[in-house]
């Protein structure tokens, strides 16, 4: 009984400490963390539906999944590199890495397309 | 000395029976009708004038009427011809001819013209048509009228101009430029040659008649064969206008050979064979398809008729099968190629040689002459002569000795006889036997070829024998061609077995024991007929004798099934079943409301994205002002382009297009980024180091 509530209580203020630290983040990588979290979310409806009806259209199925997947981890990839504590990518630019997720999301994007069927 | 002798002759009749044996007949009714049908033309003309002369003079051999229109509108074009002054040679030669021919009224005054004007193109030719145009038209002014005096005083010079053009292979060649010979061009130098002579005022050289008969024999020895005795003049080069061939050619050497030996006053030897070789090449061509090649072979065949020293006669038959149990009488036809009557002569029956073997004999009798239909009769075959292929040999004897130097026969005459006869049939019976002992169970006469219908029946221990024998008319053992048994049953399986002969009987046993198998096993009645046939054999005939009752065991398992029957004609090509196509069956999909939810449920995610960013308190502070406002804009726009031009890609565009365009919207997405990133991080710099 009372590990339980010892655990709940660590798991709350494990909660917590998180809470707080999150909100001293940058407010442009906390756009970046709700566009991904956007992304995963329309993935996981989309796959939840392929449970229920089936895989039919498979192409059609790979192809949502990846693009909101793929953005996903692109956009990923924006907020390492725009992170002001990463020392590693100190040289590139904001702005570079911001050209770079939307090259790549336009190139994804075309992928995406051409395999929608 | 005997056994030399019989070997001579043994290898004599060696030779002679590797020979072919023919039948060439002389021109008859079939020439005329083929010369009416090829040379009627709708309104009378035939084309150029030399066409006109051909068909003219095929009418005239053939003695075949003239329609007065032809007779008119060819005469028009011939008058018009000789009255002009400016008419060319060749133009001139073939008016000439034709008037000839219909003997137009023509102007007297026009013929010392045109004879002045033929010496002067005569004195002034270097080529052989030059010569041989302007003397034919000499002789042809001689003969239609008297006035003009067509006499050369020059002829020595003008045969040596023209012997030059002549070669060692007694050919000769147009002009002298060509270096080409042809057996045509001899033809025609031959014939100017002969006009040469006929129209000279003084003797010519006879050394140079004696080159001439040289020459011939030279052409002669050129002279390509067939195997059945045929002989004819072959060309090697192809003319321009593509017609010369071995029947111009032939054609045109003996017009050359006939107005030489005219005109000449001593034999020019002709050798016999060859002449009569020409002649039959002549007549073996049958009717000839084009008018061009009609007038060839009857101009050809005129001149052979009247050449001097060796007229060509043809042995012919009207009837090459003969009947035995008729007794036909062989008959024997000897005439000219255009078929006027031979000089008296005896026809001889020398030889019969039996087709395909080697056997031969001697019968040496003189067939009757029967004046009434100028035939030369056998009454009655010799007694050896049974059904079968033969073929007799005969030979030509004259009345007058003299007649040998001007008519060619050939020596003996090979011609191809079929003879037949009704073949009798007798002792034939069917029976059916017991299998070990060979006893017989039933047996039945047979009248055949008659009407028979025999009731048998057997089973399969039994066996059935059919035998009979077959007579010729003069007593011998007949093998025919066919001799086959069917026996077709009730759903129409047919087996047929061939008949065979040992000795004087003909006899096939059907063990039906062996049989079995073959018969697929199948019991039932099965009918019975019998063929017998030959081409010699008058009365080959194909019997129904009738049915036999054959009871078969039952099959085994693995017995072979009988071939499918054809099945009936409308049947097989009548209309097919209807083919009803199995189709994939499609993929079953989801009812479009789930499917809507569902697109509304993915819609949101993008809502609570927009209310994130409100609740973020998202601005857009940083957004470029004035100047440099308008590349973020157009850097918007531009992402919103591709974008657009995405979605149009999957409802519409083709790959090719959408990189196209995207291609160009990617430079312009480049360039306007790279200003406003550029720009944004110029300005953040600048924030940084201030």
């Amino acid at each position: 009984m009372g590990r339980s509530t010892t655990t709940t209580k660590d798991a709350q203020a494990l909660i917590h400490s998180l809470r707080t630290a999150y909100a001293a983040t940058p407010t442009n990588l906390k756009i970046i963390d709700l566009y991904i979290v956007f992304a995963v979310v329309t993935a996981i409806i989309q796959v939840g539906y392929m449970a229920i009806v089936g895989s039919f259209p498979f192409n059609s199925f790979l192809s949502g999944v990846l693009s909101s997947v793929g953005t996903a981890v692109l956009a990923v990839c924006l907020r390492i590199q725009v992170n002001k504590e990463n020392k590693e990518f100190k040289d590139i630019g904001q702005e570079r890495a911001f050209a770079d997720f939307v090259l790549c999301n336009l190139v994804l994007h075309l992928v995406i397309m051409n395999f929608l069927g | 000395m005997d056994r030399n002798l019989g070997i001579l002759v043994a290898a004599l009749l060696l030779v002679a029976s590797t020979c072919e044996s023919a039948i060439f007949n002389p021109v008859s009714e079939s020439h005329r009708s083929a010369a009416s049908e090829l040379l009627s033309s709708a309104d009378g003309s035939f084309g150029s004038l030399e066409e006109t002369y051909e068909a003219l003079k095929t009418f005239e051999v053939l003695g075949i009427e003239k329609k007065p229109d032809i007779r008119t509108s060819a005469c028009v074009s011939a008058v018009k011809i000789l009255s002009s002054t400016s008419s060319a040679l060749k133009d001139l030669f073939h008016a000439l001819r034709v008037n000839g021919v219909l003997k137009c009224e023509l102007n007297d005054q026009a013929f010392p013209g045109i004879g002045s004007k033929l010496k002067d193109s005569l004195n002034g030719a270097s080529s052989l048509l030059d010569f041989y145009y302007s003397i034919g038209g000499l002789i042809l002014i001689k003969d239609q009228t008297s006035e003009v005096d067509v006499h050369i005083s020059d002829a020595d010079r003008i045969f040596r101009s023209i012997k030059a053009l002549s070669q060692s292979d007694g050919r000769w060649r147009l002009n002298s430029n060509n270096p080409e010979s042809s057996n045509d061009a001899a033809g025609i130098a031959l014939e100017a040659l002969s006009g040469v002579i006929s129209l000279a005022s003084s003797e010519i050289d006879s050394s140079l008649i004696a080159t001439l008969k040289n020459d011939i024999s030279k052409l002669f020895d050129g002279v390509e064969k067939y195997d059945d005795g045929t002989c004819y003049f072959d060309e090697k080069l192809v003319d321009a206008h593509g017609h010369k061939g071995p029947l111009s050619a032939s054609a045109s050497i003996v017009r050359g050979i006939t107005a030489l030996a005219a005109v000449s006053s001593e034999n020019l030897n002709l050798p016999g064979e060859k002449v009569l070789g020409l002649a039959k090449f002549f007549l073996g061509i049958g009717i000839p398809g084009s008018a061009k090649d009609l007038y060839y072979q009857i101009d050809a065949l005129s001149c052979l008729e009247s050449i001097r020293g060796s007229v060509p006669l043809i042995l012919s038959l009207p009837a090459t099968v003969l009947s035995v149990t008729k007794k036909d009488q062989l008959k024997v036809k000897v005439s000219t190629v255009l078929g006027s009557a031979a000089p008296p002569l005896s026809v001889k029956l020398m030889q019969i040689f039996v087709s395909g073997s080697k056997d031969a004999s001697v019968i040496d009798q003189k067939l009757k002459f029967d004046p009434e239909n100028s035939v030369h009769v056998l009454e009655t075959l010799p007694t050896n002569v049974d059904v079968g292929n033969y073929i007799f040999s005969f030979e030509i004897i004259f009345d007058e000795p003299e007649h040998k130097n001007k008519y060619a026969t050939g020596g003996r005459t090979r011609v191809p006889i079929h003879v037949t006869g009704v073949i009798k049939i007798d002792s034939a019976e069917i029976a059916i036997l017991e299998n070990d002992l060979g006893s017989v169970e039933t047996q039945k006469k047979l009248d055949l070829p008659g009407e028979s219908a025999v009731a048998l029946s057997a089973n399969h221990l039994q066996k059935l024998r059919l035998s009979f024998r077959l007579t010729t008319p003069s007593g011998q053992v007949f093998k025919p061609h066919q001799a086959f048994l069917k026996l077709k049953h009730d759903s129409g399986v047919e087996h047929i077995f061939v008949v065979a002969n040992s000795g004087k009987k003909f006899e096939i046993i059907l063990d039906f024991l062996g049989l079995v198998d073959k018969f697929f096993y199948l019991s039932g009645t099965y009918d019975l007929q019998l063929t017998v046939g030959d081409s010699v054999m008058e009365n080959s005939f194909l019997q129904p004798l009738g049915h036999i009752e054959l009871d078969l065991p039952e099959a085994p398992e693995k017995a072979a099934r009988p071939p499918p029957q054809p099945v009936d004609m409308y049947s097989r090509y009548g209309p097919k079943a209807e083919i009803s196509h199995i189709f994939r069956v499609p993929e079953k999909r989801p009812p479009r409301e789930l499917s809507l939810a569902f697109f509304g449920l993915v819609i949101l995610p993008f809502f609570g994205f927009l209310a994130g960013l409100f609740h973020l308190r998202a601005n857009l502070k940083n957004f470029p002002k004035s100047i440099h406002a308008t590349f973020a804009i157009l850097f918007h726009l531009g992402i919103a382009a591709v974008l657009s031009l995405y979605a149009l890609f999957w409802f519409k565009l083709d790959l090719f297009t959408t990189l196209k365009t995207l291609g160009l919207l990617g430079i312009f997405l480049m360039f306007v980024g790279h200003k406003t990133l550029s720009h944004l991080a110029s300005t953040s710099a600048k924030l940084k180091t201030t």
